[in-house]
């Protein structure tokens, strides 16, 4: 079947198979290997990307349900070589560790961020249920989220990953860029 | 060249490893596309124990895109056996561990054939068209009745019992004998427990692949033992081993997950071999969990004996454990790592351990994090408590009556270890005074008087675990097969910039950043300036990878004598090229000065002449660079105070942590950012055993927590805020005081948890609850029932 995807805002027009996962278009067709599968029943949430804005898990999906539709994945997050916050505030408060479900958790992060500019504990820790991670106990990804929400402008909406860096602090214990 | 005069050592830096994997710039296995790659697919056996009596590949060989369907008659000569590098005992049962089953399979999810096609896709469409003839055999599952040798997993070796280990202090001269002081015991407590069967759950699955071009195998594979998997290849392969090059790229966690030799690995060399293509097999969370090795597994059996007034006088732990249906790379020597540890951080006269290894048509168990001894700590903990209980004593109290005290290291265990240092008062009062337990007693009492629904529990672990593994030759007398130094290489490039090649191989740790500040350092170099290679055999010639908590206390120090050896060589450059005695020439910041003149040189003039060598001192070579290989003489043993609050819902059986504070001993932090992060990620995998997860079988020998929608890795919703702090006591068995920070939060939250539990509802009946404590489970003790 013939579809035509935006990927990090690049159109690509292909044929693919219609049973081939949306996750396999962009990591093996497209090359976007920073979106990874760590599960085949959709718990894990290593695949999620954006669709139109809003997450979804893309091992969940067929690549030609996304025909005509806008994806965003973490590469294609940073603007003008400027780092998104949520991005940097996970590198800010160590919320990573192997940084297998890091993009995952990212993108799920920043779509939390669209429904709840200022969360608390409890709404961040619900907000990320469906993504799964195996090395940092979430303490730190917790504070990594509700960092970020302080360094963002609040209620950005859905295309919160096309906002603006100005309003960006970078609270850097030692180092960073 | 800037000096950095603030000590890199204790600062909180952000990690180096970081930029590449927040945009998704990273290098997993499974991003590998090579020309002409092909794609391996696994037919896993869908039963436990059957004999093969005939593989029809017909229908799938001429599938869409199938390049050749294999079994393991085509394997049959040359596969040869899977390695078990610890035969913990001479007369140990180890029954032939084929990576492709050849006419028997021994466990449900074993590999029976394999398609190589074109995709992965294809390969998949294929395996589906596969037909396999199964004559189904008796499945043993069940420990206690393993045993018995009513049937057998493997009929050629006669029986199930793999191994008996045998640990006594009487034996020993440790201490004394253990049935003495049981005869003789004012108290004797005896309790079971049952540490459930895990799952490592590693992020990333496994993935490898392997490349025959260019006169050479190139292995990628998601390991955490590049070095060690290089040679069991070629040990089992017979490829020589200087033609085998293993690389383990960005790699998703291992948790000793991805401490094993796989079939996966061998069948991928031997495909690629056979086809001279390159090769690539990644496995679905499905087949992971159906295949790659388990975790814990045991029955605890242990006896303790004290006064009343609570001395504890000896300790009897008889053990059996499950292997599993074949020994993997180090699954009989994972109990016995827990040998050492049941004494924990406390003195008593006598303890014997006997450990019974068992085979059982499951999934092979081997190392999950802390392996054997979050078993032991578990098991000393909760008979801590259950002490406490019998004698209504506090339980923290009783705890103090019996541990070493800080001015009695180095202390010799009844066990045999020399624990080197600890201050375990220390640790505890700062546990106590953050988690205000006076207090939660209070309210305890109050809840437990007014008859509320929602019960409080406090749970208490003052744990010790041994790191830094290990000194070898404490790992040759235990049989293991191999030794457990590390080594390390410094480079110094022209530039003055420093490449470090270290034999550790890090999978989420931050090796790239805390080798960088060790080196930046010692070498008084800029942090930035240093660049770590790890993870590839043709860079890093030798290694021993890493586990057991071991990288920073034995690789580190390796990295420590690579650069003091720098130092000594450019020492003695820079006296010549400052033309004074080598004695009068200072070190500082970087730069090599002449004692009570102004005459200056930098590492990088040094450096920059070692490499031009133009006007070396005579018989120097030239270039500036160092090896180091460093082999400890002791484990390190960090220790900690772990405490827990529970709330515990006697109308559904609900446990909510409420309150969870770790106060850790690891030694001196190079990086507390880091220290931090491994306890919280420690931490939630202990309280997950604990309370979620299980790897289930059912009577047919079947795992029916195969996805992660029925095996419990806890979400953020599921696990509370931990508070973390720590003491200092520096480790004095390596020069940088470090301890180990890997396992710690594994090993000592699994029974600070159920302790907590228990102490919520011991005072409504409840003497024991199996883990996980589900809803189900605690509601079911509360009722009087069978847990």
């Amino acid at each position: 079947m013939h579809i035509s995807v935006n990927v990090d805002g690049v159109t690509y027009a292909d044929e693919v198979e219609p049973r081939l996962l949306l996750v396999h278009y962009l990591r093996e067709r497209l090359g976007k290997t920073g979106t990874v599968v760590g599960c085949d029943t959709g718990n894990c949430g290593s695949c999620t990307v954006h669709l139109d804005g809003h997450s979804v898990k893309s091992c969940s999906m067929f690549a030609v349900q996304a025909n005509g539709h806008e994806i965003t994945t973490i590469e294609g997050l940073a603007r003008d070589g400027k780092l998104h916050p949520v991005q940097e505030a996970f590198r800010n408060n160590h919320a990573l560790q192997c940084g297998f479900c890091t993009p995952g958790m990212i993108m799920q992060a920043i779509d939390l961020l669209a429904d709840e500019s200022d969360p608390d504990d409890e709404t961040v820790r619900k907000g990320l249920e469906g993504n799964l991670c195996r090395c940092t106990g979430y303490q730190n990804i917790v504070r990594a989220v509700q960092d970020a929400a302080q360094r963002m402008k609040p209620g950005a909406g859905p295309k919160i990953e096309q906002h603006s860096d100005e309003h960006v602090t970078a609270r850097q214990p030692v180092g960073g860029e | 060249m800037t000096a950095t005069a603030e000590p890199e050592v204790g600062k909180a830096r952000l990690r180096k490893e970081d930029a590449r994997l927040i945009t998704g710039q990273t290098k997993w296995t499974d991003n590998l596309q090579l020309t002409g790659m092909l794609h391996m697919a696994v037919l896993r056996s869908p039963v436990a124990h059957a004999r093969i009596r005939n593989i029809d590949c017909s229908r799938a060989t001429a599938l869409p895109g199938v390049a050749v369907v294999l079994t393991g008659e085509d394997f049959a000569a040359e596969q040869g056996s899977l390695p078990c590098a610890w035969p913990i005992t001479a007369d140990m049962k180890a029954p032939p561990a084929p990576s492709l089953a050849v006419d028997q399979v021994n466990f449900a999810g074993e590999a029976v054939a394999l398609v190589i096609a074109d995709s992965a896709y294809h390969a998949a469409d294929a395996l589906a068209a596969i037909d396999v003839d199964y004559d189904e055999l008796p499945v043993v599952l069940d420990l206690e009745e393993a045993l018995q040798d009513t049937d057998l997993v493997h009929p050629d070796l006669g029986t199930n019992k793999c191994a008996t280990w045998i640990f006594d202090s009487a034996e020993t001269g440790s201490g004394t004998n253990v049935e003495d002081e049981i005869a003789s015991a004012e108290v004797v407590l005896e309790r079971t427990f049952r540490q459930q069967r895990l799952i490592p759950s590693f992020m990333e699955p496994r993935s490898v692949v392997v490349d025959p071009s260019a006169d050479m195998f190139t292995v990628w594979s998601a390991t955490q033992i590049p070095h060690i998997l290089r040679w069991m290849l070629a040990a089992v392969s017979g490829i020589s081993e200087h033609k085998i090059r293993v690389i383990a790229p960005d790699v998703g966690g291992g948790f000793g997950g991805k401490l094993q030799v796989t079939p996966e690995e061998m069948l991928c060399l031997l495909v690629a071999r056979r086809m001279g293509r390159p090769v690539k097999w990644t496995e679905s969370r499905t087949e992971s969990m159906l295949s790659a090795h388990h975790g814990r597994d045991q029955l605890q059996k242990i006896t303790m004996s004290a006064r009343r007034d609570g001395t504890v006088t000896g300790l009897k732990v008889e053990l059996l454990a499950d292997m599993g249906a074949y020994l993997r790379l180090v699954t009989p020597g994972v109990p016995i790592l827990g040998a050492f540890m049941f004494n924990a951080i406390y003195k008593f006269a006598a303890y014997r351990f006997v450990c019974t290894n068992v085979f059982t048509n499951k999934v092979p168990t081997d190392a999950y994090r802390g392996a054997g001894r979050p078993e032991a700590t578990f098991a000393i903990e909760r008979m801590m408590d259950e002490l406490a209980a019998e004698l209504g004593m506090d339980p923290m109290k009783i705890r103090e009556m019996n541990w070493i005290k800080h001015e009695e290291f180095p202390f010799s265990t009844v066990a045999g270890l020399t624990y080197d240092s600890g201050n375990y008062e220390a640790a505890t009062a700062r546990a106590m005074e953050l988690f205000g337990y006076e207090e939660l007693r209070e309210e305890q009492e109050r809840r437990r008087s007014s008859g509320d629904p929602v019960q409080l529990g406090i749970g208490i672990s003052t744990y010790t675990e041994m790191c830094g593994l290990a000194p070898s030759r404490v790992l040759g007398a235990l049989r293991y097969a191999a030794g457990g130094w590390e080594t390390a290489s410094i480079r110094m490039l022209p530039t003055g910039k420093v490449e470090v090649i270290t034999g550790t191989s890090p999978h989420g740790q931050g090796h790239e950043t805390v080798w960088s500040q060790i080196v930046a350092d010692r070498l008084g170099v800029p942090f930035e300036d240093v660049e770590v290679l790890h993870g590839d055999t043709a860079s890093s010639h030798k290694g021993m990878d890493s586990y057991g908590s071991r990288s920073l206390a034995v690789g580190g120090t390796a990295l420590v004598h690579a650069a003091d050896k720098v130092l000594a060589k450019a020492r003695r450059l820079a006296a010549h090229m400052m033309e004074c005695d080598e004695a009068d020439v200072e070190f500082a910041t970087g730069s090599f000065s002449v004692r009570g003149t102004g005459t200056v040189r930098t590492l990088g003039d040094v450096v920059l002449a070692a490499h031009v060598a133009h006007d070396l001192p005579e018989g120097m070579e030239p270039g500036m660079d160092a090896d180091a290989t460093f082999d400890p003489d002791n484990f390190s043993f960090p220790h900690g105070t772990h405490l827990c609050a529970t709330e515990v819902d006697t109308e559904t059986g609900m446990v909510r942590i409420s309150r969870y504070v770790a106060v850790d001993d690891v030694g001196t932090v190079v990086n507390p950012l880091i220290v931090d992060g491994q306890v919280h990620g420690g931490l939630a995998q202990g309280i997950a055993q604990a309370l979620y997860e299980e790897a289930v079988h059912d009577e047919m020998g079947t795992l029916t927590t195969a996805t992660f929608e029925s095996y419990l890795v806890p979400s953020a919703a599921d696990l509370p805020a931990f508070l973390t702090d720590r003491t200092a006591t520096p480790a004095t068995s390596n020069p940088l005081g470090v301890k180990g920070v890997g396992e710690a939060g594994t090993i000592a939250s699994t029974p600070a948890v159920v302790n907590a539990v228990l102490d919520a509802v011991r005072h409504m009946g409840v003497r024991d609850i199996e883990m996980p404590l589900s809803p189900e489970r605690v509601w079911t003790a509360l009722q009087g029932g069978q847990s």
